[in-house]
């Protein structure tokens, strides 16, 4: 029995072990490629790996482009898009957990309705849209489709029924109103949900790609995925795979930075994502 | 009588009124706290969905600025093109490939990452961190190791003997390509949904399995994946889902070519639209999108609902 359990234990760990390699070479060998010297000729040296490591290739493919632009737009699309989405999550999330009226069940249908046809799919609807307004170029035209969020409102839903009645009751006996409720009662004890829904937020539009392509043409407006796409095409022909791997990993590093440090927090937050 | 009439009625109309303002009143404070949210839901998101399904009954490409009715014309001239055909075909492949594949592993891997071992933190991150990268930057990763005779996939293969393969570039090998790297990119994703069925299950039927000598495989077949079944449903709705929707690493990887050997639908209704500027053509495309999406999801949603009663 021991000694099964035992053999057992080393077959997983080498099962794990062979596919976990597979999974992280990929990455390993961007970030070695990445930190090449240049002229050193890519493919050389022991695994592939550079012999003198530089940081060359990201002083270079952080002025070949504009990367202040892109990481400044992308900060702001971000941080804007989650700012608007806690406030409208918050309040409809509350409505539909927690206040009972006529037509509940129709509007929430329509939220849902955003959970089965994610707006990528409506490209071409909502483009012509952004031309109608004359927003086609600007922050503002990425943001807005965003800023009502059918998983959000879901999330908080079901965040906010888990919150036991009688303190709502309680906070109202006291005298105080609606805000006062949700901000003192209901935010404090949902906080989790909201962490959680801000990862899976800033993570999706930190990567969100088709969208700002079709409504941006200029740098101005562009956030990093598209900047890096038309950053690795230009360069696809030259060979130049050290400099666009240090692009590249200039654009996930603050993700990837984040999830190694709160690695449970992303996972159980990804967790919840899976409501579509 | 007469006179009892208005003494009965009076109370029972003032309740009346009452109910009606305590609903109307309730209606204005739900409305009011959704109305944030409606004013961004309504026009990017309920309204597209009409307007698209009106637009993809209008002739509206570059040489029609006006667009004009031609009902089903659209769809026909779709339905009439080998390249869409040959798009269908794709993505029906593509889904069929690599929903179950990766489904699969994602549970084998579940299994494995839920026991006691040592190193099981480093593994579920080695597998997990796909997931956060976006998608075009995974693809740049991808198209490197993809090069070739000096990518990883050729270098890998040489140690074979087998060398030199254009990877993306060779109709036969292309779409396989790019279904490793939607496979390594989804994996870790799902595995996390089975590793939190898995430790949502109860330990002692394992325990009592083990007693009675079933092992490794047999009890995975009779035991595992059967317990497992919602959390299957589950993700391989979510799953198909993501697979209809892969478009962001065809811009940095094939262009959907060469010669549509890797064109999927979304990157297709793009190209209907916003390179031969064929919005009417476009939304027809759309449409059949939102139709495969909605079947999707109803099913799951019909499943869902058949779940939350077995657990209540």
């Amino acid at each position: 029995m021991i000694a099964g359990r035992r053999l057992d234990t080393l077959r997983s760990n080498l099962l794990l072990t062979v596919v976990c390699l597979v999974w992280v070479v990929p990455l390993v060998w961007a970030l070695g490629t990445s930190v090449r010297a240049p002229g050193e000729p890519v493919g050389t040296g022991f695994l592939w790996l550079p012999g003198r490591p530089s940081l060359a290739n990201f002083a270079e493919a952080w002025s070949a482009a504009p990367f202040v632009t892109y990481y400044l737009n992308t900060i702001v699309i971000c941080g804007g898009i989650l700012a608007v989405q806690l406030f409208t999550i918050t309040l409809a999330g509350y409505a539909f957990a927690r206040v009972p009226f006529p037509g509940r069940e129709l509007l929430f249908s329509l939220f849902i309705l955003q959970l089965m046809l994610p707006l990528t799919v409506l490209a071409v609807p909502n483009f012509l849209t952004m031309r109608d307004l004359h927003l086609i170029n600007t922050k503002l035209a990425i943001m807005l489709p965003y800023m009502a969020s059918g998983f959000g409102v879901f999330l908080m839903r079901q965040a906010f029924r888990s919150v036991p009645l009688e303190l709502e009751e309680a906070g109202r006996l006291d005298g105080c109103q609606w805000w006062q409720v949700l901000w003192h009662v209901y935010l404090p004890l949902t906080r989790p949900a909201l962490v959680a829904f801000g990862l899976v937020s800033v993570t999706f539009h930190w990567n969100d790609f088709l969208w700002p392509l079709l409504v941006t043409n200029t740098p101005n407006a562009r956030p990093l995925t598209v900047g890096l796409a038309s950053f690795a095409l230009a360069g696809e022909n030259g060979a130049q795979f050290p400099l666009i791997m240090a692009g590249t990993l200039l654009v996930m590093a603050p993700l990837l930075l984040g999830f190694f440090l709160f690695q449970r927090q992303f996972v159980s937050s990804f967790i919840r994502s899976g409501i579509r | 009588m007469q006179l009892e009439l208005p003494a009965t009625s009076l109370p029972s109309a003032g309740l009346q009124s009452l109910r009606f303002r305590v609903t109307a009143g309730r209606f204005a404070y739900g409305l009011l706290l959704i109305l944030p949210s409606l004013v961004f839901l309504l026009p990017f998101t309920v309204w597209p969905a009409i307007k698209v399904v009106v637009s993809s009954l209008f002739l509206a490409d570059i040489a029609h600025p006006q667009p004009s009715f031609i009902g089903l014309g659209n769809f026909a001239a779709e339905f009439g093109n080998e390249v869409f055909w040959q798009v269908m075909r794709n993505t029906v492949l593509f889904a069929g490939f690599t929903v179950p594949l990766s489904i699969g592993l994602a549970l084998l891997l579940a299994v494995e990452v839920n026991k006691k071992l040592r190193l099981v933190g480093v593994f579920r991150t080695a597998l997990f961190y796909p997931t956060i990268l976006p998608t075009v930057g995974a693809a740049a990763i991808w198209l490197f190791v993809y090069a070739p005779g000096l990518g990883l996939a050729d270098r890998f293969l040489g140690l074979f003997g087998s060398y030199d393969h254009n990877w993306l570039g060779d109709p036969a090998l292309v779409l396989p390509a790019l279904m490793v790297m939607m496979i390594w990119k989804q994996t870790g994703y799902f595995m996390v949904f089975y590793l939190a069925g898995l430790q949502g299950l109860p330990q002692e039927v394992f325990e009592a399995a083990a007693l009675d000598g079933a092992r490794g495989w047999r009890m995975l077949r009779s035991l595992t994946i059967p317990l497992l079944s919602g959390t299957t449903v589950f993700v391989s709705t979510i799953a198909l889902i993501d697979s209809f929707q892969t478009v962001d690493q065809l811009f940095i990887l094939t262009q959907g070519g060469p010669n549509n050997a890797s064109n999927l639908l979304l990157f297709w209704l793009y190209q209907e639209g916003f390179r031969n500027f064929n919005f009417g053509r476009a939304s027809a495309v759309t449409v059949i999108m939102m139709a495969l999406l909605l079947a999707v999801s109803l099913v799951n949603y019909r499943q869902l609902d058949r779940a939350a009663h077995y657990e209540s």
